[in-house]
């Protein structure tokens, strides 16, 4: 998720290594050549993934060719029923490019069942010939849980070498579904698929990722609230705090170097940002000073240096801005002013260009963005209500809660082309948040 | 207001069942000494015209016994069903909803006389824990309505402390948005909603009503 804002430290996709390309440790963005040139991240690409053979080769492509839709970056270009041996060259090697360009194909990928793992080529429809390979590894365990996360690095390898930027389909989506005692916390596939309940403690609210996404922090409502922070990978769930006699814990978030955890505790004296150490242990360090009012719902920078949240000074919910010591606090939407506002639910883009929140507008909450100066406020959607936006790792798809179908679901929209898409069909999801890309297992 | 009508209520109650007692007891004519105090009288071996005078008096007392049991037994029953009135009220007034208006935690002049009710029922029974619950409902943030049912708890347990009432016998939680008693998204059901709730939590057995 992007609710912390995980520092950019990305480990190097073993398949990247493999072809002997290096991806950077601090940016995720491609240096080779790509096969797009300069991307305009509101065009799409026409790409055709050619059938895979083999076992689960049609679950594979399958998956490929929906990350890429999902992606917003490409148009997924469907081969007809026909011999598939019209899709080779007349020469046998090679593909028949102008098959493909006659189809507004600008890539046509090849994917190969190879010992332990999938052999992957990208075709340049114009230049007709290869311009990279891969090979990924790929578990012995199709379709389990992890096999699928290494077909998505697939579909995010492709992507970087399309446009230069590398997706988000291996990454994971933890959400809450249903209120209080019956509240569940689920993590799901990007896509969607794949879920599973991850076990907390009654009324396990506001699930947020650490930046290497092994870990998931969470509090709970009601008697004996405490901050949790579980294992993704054995469920196994640790107290940093409490519980602590009328004190309520809620909306934890890492800070970007993923060593603390900060959070907002209420009592008697209203509601303060405190930091921990992920680890525990040691005693909460006090970030704000609220003297009875509310101040909840962190978000920190990218780069660590600054903390949005939530507080009521004004008497109404607003967005505050300041140091991540907790010093020069501001009003960060200090626009359209008024008693009536409500603004809420902030999250900072893991890019640093923008920061989405909810906001009330006529009666209705809507997710809106603004820059991290306070400037350029944008409305994002209108239909329905929509609430607790949670951005994606490239900073350009926003998770968030919308009733637009009646009952409240999360749905994804893409900012560059304003596409919406329902993520869950269950009803009553909330809550959600994305969570960085997944380099293990 | 509410405490006192109540109050008045239940001393109403409590006398009309004296008056019922009353009422059941029929007026009955005194046995004759002489009849209560000498020797136990057989009918087998007493003839003439006294005989029937002796049956009836024997009747009167027997009839006079049963409605003496009678009396006690309603009196006891009236006696217990009314402290257990005042427990019941006692424990109705102690766990009364308050209520609040949307993304606020001021106390309605109405509200703050459910909670004055409240105080002498705790000052009475001094053994009573409460947890107070603070509740908002679905509108606005799920995450920041967790901090408002927080702050209206405190609002309250500050409420009833600056009454009198010891700070320690208070506990305050929040369940935001996650407990609604009304269901669907109308301004009723968010009305009801916004709430704070009492839960007793120790010494709720046998409440008194006053100190």
């Amino acid at each position: 998720m992007t609710r912390l804002i995980r520092a950019l430290a990305l480990v190097a996709i073993s398949a990247a290594t493999l072809v002997g390309r290096r991806a950077s440790a601090q940016d995720t963005t491609y240096r080779g050549i790509t096969l797009v040139g300069t991307y305009d991240p509101t065009s799409k690409f026409g790409v055709v993934i050619l059938p895979v053979a083999g076992a689960f080769g049609d679950s594979i492509r399958t998956i490929v060719q929906r990350d890429l839709d999902y992606s917003d970056r490409f148009t997924i270009l469907e081969l007809g029923t026909g011999d598939p041996a019209t899709l080779r060259g007349a020469s046998g090697s090679g593909l028949n490019y102008s098959l493909f360009s006659k189809m507004n194909a600008v890539a046509a990928v090849e994917i190969i069942s190879v010992g332990n793992g999938l052999h992957v080529a990208l075709h340049d429809v114009a230049k007709s010939q290869v311009i990279n390979v891969g090979e990924f590894p790929v578990p012995p365990t199709a379709p389990g849980r992890d096999w699928r996360l290494a077909v998505h690095r697939v579909s995010d390898e492709i992507q970087r070498w399309v446009t230069g930027e590398l997706g988000i389909a291996a990454t994971r989506i933890a959400y809450v579904r249903g209120t209080g005692d019956a509240a569940a916390m689920r993590v799901i596939d990007s896509d969607g698929a794949n879920e599973v309940t991850v076990p907390t403690d009654a009324c396990g609210l506001s699930p947020s990722w650490n930046p290497r996404g092994t870990m998931i922090a969470y509090t709970t409502c009601g008697g004996n609230s405490r901050l949790l922070v579980i294992d993704v990978a054995t469920s196994r769930s640790r107290v940093l705090a409490g519980p602590l006699r009328n004190i309520a814990f809620s909306t934890p978030v890492f800070t970007s170097d993923g060593n603390s955890i900060i959070f907002a505790r209420s009592g008697d004296a209203g509601t303060d940002l405190y930091q921990i150490g992920a680890n525990g242990g040691d005693t909460p360090r006090r970030l704000t000073l609220g003297r009875g009012v509310e101040n909840s719902q962190p978000t920190m920078s990218p780069d660590g240096r600054r903390i949005v949240y939530v507080g009521n000074s004004l008497g109404r919910p607003e967005l505050y801005i300041m140091d991540s010591d907790g010093t020069n606090v501001e009003v960060l939407t200090n626009y359209e002013d008024s008693e009536r506002n409500y603004r809420s639910d902030p999250d900072w883009s893991p890019d640093n260009r923008l920061i989405a929140y909810t906001e009330r507008l006529n009666g209705r909450f809507q997710v809106r963005t603004v820059n991290p100066s306070g400037s350029a406020p944008k409305y994002r959607t209108s239909e329905g209500e929509n609430e607790q936006p949670s951005w994606a790792p490239d900073g350009r798809h926003l998770l968030f809660t919308s009733t637009r179908t009646g009952v409240r679901q999360l749905w994804v929209l893409d900012i560059e082309t304003n596409r919406f898409r329902q993520l869950t069909q269950s009803s009553g999801s909330r809550l959600g948040a994305w969570s960085p890309r997944l380099t293990e297992p | 207001m509410i405490h006192a009508s109540r109050t008045a209520g239940l001393t109403l109650a409590v006398a009309s069942v004296f008056a019922l007692a009353a009422c059941h007891k029929k007026p009955t004519p005194s046995p004759e000494p002489g009849v209560r105090t000498g020797t136990p009288v057989t009918t087998t071996t007493v003839s003439g015209p006294n005989t029937d005078s002796i049956r009836r008096a024997e009747e009167d007392e027997a009839r006079r016994r049963t409605e003496e049991a009678n009396r006690r037994r309603a009196d006891s029953i009236a006696a217990a069903e009314a402290a257990g009135r005042n427990a019941g009220a006692a424990r109705a007034a102690l766990t009364a909803t308050i209520h609040f208006e949307y993304d606020q935690s001021d106390l309605r002049a109405e509200d703050r006389a459910i909670l004055d009710a409240k105080v002498p029922i705790l000052q009475a029974n001094p053994g009573v824990m409460i947890t107070i619950q603070g509740h908002t409902d679905e509108r606005g943030s799920d995450e920041y309505n967790l901090a408002l049912g927080q702050r209206r708890a405190a609002t309250v347990k500050r409420y009833l402390v600056d009454h009198g009432v010891a700070e320690s016998r208070l506990q305050t939680i929040t369940f935001g948005e996650e407990r609604p008693v009304a269901q669907g998204s109308t301004e009723a059901a968010f009305a009801q909603n916004r709430r704070a709730e009492f839960e007793i939590t120790a010494g709720g057995q046998n409440l008194r009503a006053r100190p």
